[in-house]
């Protein structure tokens, strides 16, 4: 087995009050290790809220300021005009907030930071709904899935809209880097925030935080979960820097979403047909991304086979 | 010291460049704009050496300057109306977390109807906020109190927000001479912000955090105490500023000609300036009249209320807002105060000066006449009053 690289360094306590196999305390593990010590973290409502531990305890070692759940981008915003007024330098801020305190409510106040050129991270933990206040849909919640608000019954299947693309919204915008981050392949994770730490401007890591409580999956089969959301095209890997996409984990075939779909029960009402949906949507995801990176990068257009080049240009289903 | 002809709103921009604050930001809100437009060409000339945020909301201006003072910058912004009610939740974000951040508030109408007239139900909408709330009634007291402010919310004891007010118009956009401290004065009354209890890079910490009950009650007990300490630093903040500048504007309430008088009239903002001629007209033909300016809404001056009330018998309250209550919410203050006074004064509450319609020296003039004959029982919309008399010439 290969050797970890990832920074020795914990800024993450134990004793902290996640739920069993959570995404998203791996996540602000894995996070901190790349951005070490001098970081302060803006934290809107979600889950982190109280994962952290309530006053006067604190299971981070770095800064965090509280925020109302719409407000991380204008924090990051403050934050970061305060510490250039006042001279600090090397000074990591981030703003740490879930899918709906990014995606939905808080994408008024991403969008401003991002315009603003904002010298921040901001950072989607994508647990693809409410789930601090029990599981309610949200804009990044996938088609179909099950969660309180969108029940399942004879007529309804779930959520009857597709996810919000966030990394699109977020790209439109122009910043010097964009990442999909996945707890399950830590050392890709860590590496793209190292990188991304000393870029200047606005930065964005779109990271996927499964939730078993809310997804409705034993807490031990996170890693596996998240390992097979990249492998099928489901949660594809890749950072766009400068407007320039890589694809950072390419394993040949994508495995069937099959496997990753029967392993949550907030699918478990999936037909063939749903499941075949699904399968098509991705594939033609997966194209596009690859059409993307091929036609941002010189370098990645030369190195890509005729065939594959044609088959990326022809109009996918 | 230097004389200046400026606006309020020019006055509230000269008062943050005087207090040489580290972050500015704000959003554009008619009557405010201009004094925001000012600071940017303060910070675009290097005259003020700020960050200034340009933000896509008043919700993210008073973010970006409660995340900057959390970091432990001295941070200013200004707003009114919509936008004000658009920062209520941060209001509340701003005093719990301790920032000492310093407002500029134009007084305006809220909508519907859309109006930019001047009126105070914005400001009063917010009284439960936390924020310390200074109405002026001029151009020289808006730069005073807006340098007084920093002083005060900066202090130890208090560790609270101010809104420094001003009535949209009739201040914002009228000029008027405005003495200018110097800076180096400034600067002696006002050094750089001690910054405590904030972040401090490479420390853990956490502000803001959450809570049960075990101690959400204490942190709540902590703001009572910080409010119950304005009014006796503002006091020891006045008279240092009037060592500098030798202008003191007469603590939370002042009173104007009310020995021996008959019956008296409270306003807040700029009827006091209208209030004031006419109390003089009248004293000059022989009517015991007077006035008492409320300065501070929050925290209620209620001891000085008491005080005034015992000279008192028939007392008016000018509410330029209508807030749903029994009573105009400045009376409604002034009613729970007297409660506990010895001597309590017959009290009227009158409506004016809704949504910027101009209170004349005539309406102000059928208050006192109101008053003098026993006062009414209930409130009474002396604006409309005024279109009725006009009507029926």
């Amino acid at each position: 087995m290969a050797k970890l690289t990832l920074p020795a360094a914990e800024l993450m306590y134990s004793g902290h009050a996640a739920c069993p196999g959570c995404g998203a305390a791996l996540s602000m593990r894995l996070l901190l290790k790349g951005l070490g010590p001098r970081t302060i973290l803006s934290i809107p409502a979600c889950c982190w809220t109280v994962i952290a531990t309530p006053y006067p305890t604190t299971a981070l070692g770095v800064g965090v300021l509280d925020n109302p759940i719409e407000a991380t981008g204008a924090s990051v915003s403050g934050l970061r005009a305060a510490a250039d007024a006042l001279g600090f330098k090397d000074l990591n801020i981030v703003g740490f907030a879930g899918d709906g305190g990014t995606a939905d409510i808080g994408i008024q106040a991403l969008s401003g930071m991002l315009e603003r050129r904002t010298n921040a991270i901001m950072v989607m933990y994508d647990n693809e709904g409410y789930m601090n206040t029990g599981i309610q849909r949200s804009g990044a919640t996938p088609l179909g899935a099950w969660t309180t608000t969108t029940p399942v019954s004879s007529t309804v299947h779930g959520k009857t809209e597709a996810k919000k693309d966030i990394m699109a919204i977020v790209l439109a915008h122009n910043p010097v880097y964009a990442a999909t981050l996945n707890p399950a392949f830590p050392e890709d994770f860590v590496k793209k925030v190292e990188k991304a730490r000393d870029l200047p401007g606005p930065r964005f890591f779109h990271i996927f935080a499964p939730c078993p409580p809310g997804w409705k999956f034993s807490s031990e089969v996170t890693i596996k979960l998240g390992r097979l959301a990249t492998d099928s095209g489901v949660f594809p890997l890749y950072e766009v820097e400068n407007g320039v996409y890589r694809i950072t984990r390419k394993s040949g075939t994508l495995k069937p979403v099959e496997e990753y779909v029967r392993a949550q029960g907030r699918f478990r009402h999936f037909t063939p047909t749903d499941i075949e949906s699904l399968q098509d949507q991705v594939r033609s995801s997966w194209e596009h991304l690859l059409r993307l990176e091929a036609e941002s990068h010189p370098k990645a257009e030369e190195l890509v086979s005729k065939p594959v080049a044609r088959a990326v240009a022809a109009p996918t289903s | 010291m230097a004389r200046i002809v400026v606006s309020g709103n020019y006055a509230q921009s000269y008062a943050a460049l005087l207090a040489r604050v580290d972050v500015v930001s704000a959003y554009p809100i008619t009557p405010q704009t201009s004094t925001v437009e000012k600071l940017a060409d303060f910070v675009a000339s290097g005259k003020l050496p700020a960050q200034y945020i340009k933000v896509e909301s008043e919700h993210s201006a008073l973010q970006v300057c409660v995340s900057a003072s959390a970091l432990g910058a001295r941070t200013y912004t200004a707003t009114s109306s919509q936008g004000l009610l658009l920062m209520h939740e941060l209001l509340h974000w701003a005093s719990g977390l301790r920032a000492p951040i310093i407002m500029g508030v134009v007084n305006r109408a809220v909508a519907p109807p859309w109006n930019i007239g001047a009126d105070h139900t914005d400001t009063i909408a917010q009284r439960d906020t936390g924020w310390v709330q200074f109405y002026a009634e001029s151009n020289q007291e808006v730069l005073d109190t807006v340098l007084m402010a920093y002083r005060l919310a900066e202090d130890p004891a208090v560790r609270l927000p101010v809104m420094v007010t001003e009535d949209a118009f009739y201040l914002s956009h009228t000029v008027e001479p405005v003495d200018m401290p110097d800076q180096q004065d400034v600067d002696r009354f006002l050094p750089p912000r001690d910054a405590r209890a904030v972040l401090i890079p490479g420390v853990p910490s956490r502000v803001g955090s959450f809570t049960g009950p075990d101690h959400y009650v204490e942190f709540r007990r902590e703001l009572a105490r910080a409010t119950a300490a304005v009014i006796p630093t503002l006091q020891r903040v006045e008279e240092e500023y009037g060592e500098i500048t030798h202008r003191y504007h007469g603590g939370p309430l002042s009173t104007y000609r009310v020995e021996d008088a008959d019956a008296v009239l409270l306003t807040m903002g700029t009827d006091t300036t209208t209030a004031r001629s006419v109390v003089d007209e009248m004293r000059a033909e022989g009517r015991k009249v007077g006035l008492a300016k409320l300065r501070l809404f929050r925290p209620f001056p209620t001891e000085l209320v008491c005080r005034l009330a015992a000279e008192v018998d028939r007392l008016g309250v000018v509410d330029r807002s209508y807030t749903f209550g029994p009573q105009g919410a400045v009376e409604t203050e002034v009613a729970a105060s007297l409660y506990t006074a010895r001597h309590r004064p017959a009290l009227s509450g009158f409506f004016a000066g809704i949504g910027g319609r101009d209170v004349t020296p005539g309406e102000v003039r059928r208050m006192y006449e109101a008053l003098l004959h026993g006062g009414p029982s209930e409130n009474r919309w002396i604006d409309l009053e005024e279109q009725e008399a006009r009507a029926h010439g």
